[in-house]
């Protein structure tokens, strides 16, 4: 049951950065041609593959109280954050994210700063090298710190490359942004997943023991769940609209 | 030195994100967890009673900010 949550919410998370890293890629593509996206996202996926080749066998090497108790409480941090924006973009306080509102802005931004003229395109490459590298890395320590606290770094890496796969045949057929993807919805459930599991991790390696042992998770997710829910529930009733947005 | 600063701000933002307190919170929750765990209390109740507190804490920080912007602005 374990595997399979993680599987899932390493699936779900990495599939929101991949749409976010599409959206920069095809403006870059439609608008600078598709030379230096290949080059852009090249040396992304390099500088990934090296980070996971350098930190991954590091990471299995430390003991397991440890690793639980820094990288599950880092994970924490990160979860909050995710679930935080996801709560203040569902209950109208923040904008929701909007790929073809992205993906206009990125057009119009990569049409007025001309250049390209020369062999290589660094403006172009520049921009899609950031934007696959940015979105990935979110990808690579959600992959990292589920894989490595839980022991199947291979489950949560599969995972990830199936959602790439998904991402990648979907951006070809329809050469579009996926605004489709629900993607506003996914946050919400990563970050509810990334916290429970954060929990989870973090208080076991600071010697906490769960009643229930594993099955504890499930309570955690429900109790994030209905916390979240409840707040963005009561922002909306608040009539959201009033006090304006956050940035 | 200027680079290393940058580096470091980036890790900060990426890790931490808009509101540094979530993560304030978190290590003062791992240390009562600790703490708890080691002198026979249920140490897991305390981690996620301050975690949900401070999450809720932060969206209506969140909340009086954007309400105190529409009012000045």
């Amino acid at each position: 049951m374990h595997v399979a949550l993680l599987v899932l919410s390493t699936f779900a998370a990495s599939m929101v950065e991949m749409v976010e890293a599409l959206t920069i890629i095809l403006a870059v593509g439609v608008t600078r041609g598709w030379r230096p996206v290949g080059l852009g996202t090249a040396g992304a996926v390099a500088g990934l593959g090296g980070l996971v080749v350098l930190l991954g066998p590091a990471v299995t090497r430390i003991p397991l109280n440890s690793l639980r108790l820094v990288v599950g409480g880092l994970l924490l941090v990160f979860g909050l954050q995710w679930l935080r924006k996801a709560i203040l973009r569902a209950g109208g306080l923040k904008a929701l994210h909007d790929e073809d509102a992205i993906y206009q802005e990125e057009l119009q931004r990569l049409k007025a700063a001309g250049g390209g003229q020369g062999r290589v395109d660094w403006y172009g490459t520049t921009v899609a090298f950031k934007g696959v590298f940015l979105e990935g890395l979110e990808v690579v320590f959600i992959v990292l710190t589920f894989g490595a606290t839980q022991g199947h770094l291979g489950a949560a890496g599969l995972a990830a490359v199936a959602a790439l796969v998904v991402v990648a045949v979907l951006g070809l057929m329809v050469h579009r942004p996926l605004s489709q993807v629900p993607e506003n919805s996914l946050k919400f459930v990563v970050g509810i997943m990334l916290t429970s599991f954060g929990l989870f991790w973090s208080a076991e390696g600071a010697g906490a023991h769960w009643p229930g042992n594993d099955l504890f998770i499930l309570v955690l997710i429900a109790v994030t769940a209905l916390v979240s829910s409840t707040t963005v529930a009561v922002l909306r009733n608040a009539d959201a609209s009033r006090v304006g947005t956050v940035g | 030195m200027q680079t290393l600063k940058r580096f470091g701000l980036f890790w900060v933002d990426f890790i931490v994100g808009d509101d540094w307190t979530l993560a304030f919170v978190v290590i003062a929750g791992l240390l009562a967890t600790w703490g708890l765990s080691h002198t026979g209390f249920p140490g897991w109740v305390a981690l996620p009673l301050v975690i949900m507190t401070a999450l809720v804490t932060s969206v209506g920080r969140a909340r009086r900010a954007a309400a105190k912007r529409r009012q000045t602005g």
